[in-house]
């Protein structure tokens, strides 16, 4: 067993991410994270989950989840040399006399104060899990109201694009000619 | 040309080839059936159960190779398309299911007769579609066949708003289908190809496990050619059978949980196994990591996700059979396994496994045995599923392609009779069987109506044990004969045919088989023959479940003599 960062880049479509939650949900995946946005190709989004499992499993999902038509490109970078972050926002109860403790922890883990109230503050921290995960700890005596993440964004080190595709074909395969029919063809999520 | 939603559709459906679509109407595909009669090359049958117009469209794209078509209307008569499109799915055939949605302002309403079904089908569905613009259905409708028919086949479902059936617009034929990712691969790598006949050439007890890719991609002289070329025995997986000449000499039988024994001890001892177009299902392998200790496996398919899904393979190969085995083929050394082959031969006659002792008792198999000999060379046969299915799979040695219609993956009861009627529809000058478990038959009976109505000569053979005949034998050999409710309250199957309008026969000697067969084969409508078997009879042999091949039970012996001097059904 092991953590997997796989990416895909995925048609953006209604129905895709029901696709997707579904090849893992019967294989009896949990996905521990899953975050989506568009990417640079108009009409694509690129999705980057975490899992956990062992190589022979994770790769057979993957290996299913090619097969969704929707599902331009997809690798499992957990082999490769990858940079990864994940974004946080944290509410932490803070009155006037902890602000400064507070804001000396921001600096050392080079986060943001992004709001103050008079009894709370929100910070953002962007960084690996285990960043994260400490500067929550160095929060948490203060009490914390709320904690929000992101999940896992990755991509590959260097010049290698494992899902990349050429965007000028992507053009080409456009589902119609543009102009006709405004509505979107896949299941509803 | 302007034309609306449900015109595009049927125009679309025409332009594919499609001659026959299985349906029933309902509230939400009205307008679909109001076109009809301006296509009267497309011809509907009115089913009296979905789910028996996606069994019989399933059956028809069988025996076929086209793309099987079916309507269905929103909610309830899409979810009883459920059953059938889950059956195409597991067993990779080509479906386009076009169903009614309720009209796009009530789409999420909970309105009548609404139900998700691009939601519910997700996961047994190759694609599937909501259309929400009419501009959109011609290209979707041939995306759809394109995407059911190619690489490995599968059930495709289009769901269509009701007022998108009756919108208009310009109908324009997509003469070309791309997709960006969807791509099959047909010709496999030939750097594979080559290791994989080196490891043909090198082995020297090989065996090739032929499954249903054989039959999809036609590869039957393909695969006939490398079995001679390099004399490799073959075994057909159930849904392989007919893929490779039941009487060729090369030609052993079904493998697995109720296969020939023979099979099962030979799987063992293999140096080199071919899995071509199989997908290596757990009632193939057995316990997998007993499975085929000493052989390096090739694995040869159309779906890239199938290697090593089950198996660790030697040589994987992504392709279509026909055209891997075209390339490999030549690259196969000539070769002769004489001593395997005998080795074999030996497990045969020690273990005949089918053998049918000559009692005076109606012994199920001693039926199916007698209806396979009677009935023409170029007959097909469908099965239901059970212990009925396995002694026709065990006893089929036909030649026929595609000859062997059951439902494999996903084990439908009840697949029988809409599956027959697929097929006599496809096939209206042949022969077609119907193999019917009691428990099965009842699941779908109501389509006798609409077999009578079309008058197909359909002959159904009620394999007639009074009980759910496998639950039964599982629950007497693996749960201490602790028969629960598998004994079923029987109609009187004869008064019932005929109430539908046909024939119907009852057998309950061993005397009046043949001659029933023989009236039936004669009765030039659809007849019903109610055979009333030993009801206590097991199928042998059979591997417990969760036990390795080499685990299986053989037919237990028995003293009376063999019912017949077959070359396949060896005495001992």
């Amino acid at each position: 067993m092991s953590k997997h960062t796989i990416v895909a880049l995925v048609q953006n479509r209604p129905g895709v991410l029901n696709r997707i939650a579904s090849k893992w949900r019967q294989r009896g995946f949990n996905i521990e994270s899953l975050t989506v946005g568009h990417s640079e190709v108009a009409g694509l989004s690129r999705m980057t989950f975490t899992v956990d499992g062992t190589t022979t499993d994770v790769d057979q999902v993957t290996k299913q989840m090619y097969k969704i038509i929707e599902v331009v490109k997809i690798a499992d970078l957990t082999e490769h040399n990858i940079v990864y972050r994940e974004l946080a926002l944290v509410k932490v109860s803070a009155t006037a006399q902890q602000r400064s403790a507070i804001i000396e922890i921001v600096d050392i883990f080079r986060a943001k104060i992004l709001d103050v109230a008079a009894d709370s503050v929100i910070i953002e921290v962007t960084g690996t899990e285990d960043k994260i995960d400490a500067i929550f700890e160095l929060f948490r005596p203060y009490g914390i109201k709320e904690l929000v993440r992101t999940g896992r964004v990755a991509m590959a080190r260097g010049g290698g694009t494992p899902t990349s595709v050429d965007g000028s074909k992507v053009e080409q395969h456009r589902y119609r000619p543009a102009g006709e029919g405004k509505a979107k063809v896949g299941s509803l999520i | 040309m302007k034309m609306t939603g449900a015109q595009i559709v049927m125009e679309c459906l025409a332009r594919e080839g499609v001659e026959h679509i299985f349906g029933y109407p309902g509230g939400a595909n009205l307008p679909l059936y109001d076109t009809l009669p301006q296509y009267p090359q497309v011809r509907h049958i009115l089913v009296r159960h979905e789910q028996a117009a996606a069994h019989a469209a399933d059956a028809y794209a069988r025996v076929t190779g086209k793309a099987g078509v079916c309507f269905a209307t929103s909610g309830p008569g899409a979810t009883n398309l459920v059953t059938g499109i889950a059956n195409a799915w597991m067993d990779s055939v080509p479906l386009v299911c076009i169903t009614g949605a309720v009209a796009t302002w009530l789409i999420g309403r909970d309105g009548f007769q609404e139900a998700d079904i691009t939601g519910i089908t997700v996961p047994i569905t190759k694609q599937n579609y909501l259309v929400l613009d009419v501009n959109d259905i011609a290209y979707t409708m041939r995306e759809a066949f394109h995407i059911a028919t190619t690489g490995r086949p599968g059930p495709v479902l289009v769901d269509i708003p009701r007022d998108i059936q009756q919108e208009s617009a310009e109908f324009h034929w997509p003469e070309k289908i791309e997709l960006l990712n969807y791509r099959p691969v047909t010709k496999g790598h030939p750097s594979q190809i080559k290791k994989a006949a080196q490891l043909i050439d090198e082995a020297e007890r090989p065996l090739i496990l032929a499954g249903h890719g054989v039959v999809i991609s036609h590869a039957y002289d393909e695969l006939r050619e490398l079995a001679e070329r390099a004399h490799i025995p073959v075994i057909c997986t159930l849904l392989g059978l007919g893929g490779f000449p039941g009487s060729h000499e090369l030609f052993m039988g079904m493998p697995g949980m109720h296969g020939m024994y023979w099979n099962n001890i030979a799987i063992g001892e293999a140096d080199l196994i071919m899995g071509i177009g199989m997908r290596f299902d757990d009632r193939v392998t057995g316990r997998l990591k007993d499975f085929a200790p000493h052989a390096k496996i090739i694995h040869i398919d159309v779906d890239p996700a199938e290697i090593g899904k089950n198996v660790k393979t030697a040589v994987p190969i992504v392709g279509d059979v026909k055209h891997v085995l075209q390339a490999m083929n030549p690259l196969v050394q000539p070769a002769r396994h004489d001593a395997w082959y005998q080795r074999i031969m030996q497990l045969r006659q020690e273990h005949p496994s089918i053998t049918i002792p000559k009692v005076d008792k109606v012994l199920p198999q001693y039926v199916i045995k007698k209806v396979y000999e009677m009935s023409p060379p170029d007959t097909y046969y469908v099965t239901g599923v059970g212990q009925h299915q396995m002694w026709a799979a065990q006893f089929y040695w036909g030649d026929n392609p595609a000859g062997f219609v059951t439902s494999g993956g996903l084990g439908t009861m009840g697949f029988e009779v809409p599956a027959a009627m697929g097929v006599q529809f496809a096939k209206p000058k042949h022969t077609v069987w119907s193999f019917c478990g009691d428990g099965g038959f009842q699941m779908n009976v109501q389509e006798l109506a609409t077999i009578v109505e079309h008058e197909l000569p359909i002959k159904f053979a009620i394999i007639n044990n009074g009980h759910l005949g496998m639950v039964r034998q599982w629950q007497h050999l693996y749960y201490a004969d602790n028969l629960q409710s598998v004994r079923l309250f029987q109609p009187d199957y004869v008064k019932l045919a005929e109430a539908y309008g046909m024939a119907g026969m009852r057998v309950t000697d061993k005397l009046e088989v043949e001659s029933a067969i023989e009236k039936a084969l004669r009765h030039p409508g659809p007849v019903l023959i109610d055979f009333e078997v030993e009801q206590h009879e097991d199928t042998f042999p059979a591997m417990p479940p969760g036990a390795a091949l080499s685990e299986t039970v053989d037919l237990p012996r028995f003293d009376a003599e063999p019912e017949f001097e077959h070359e396949k059904v060896r005495s001992r």
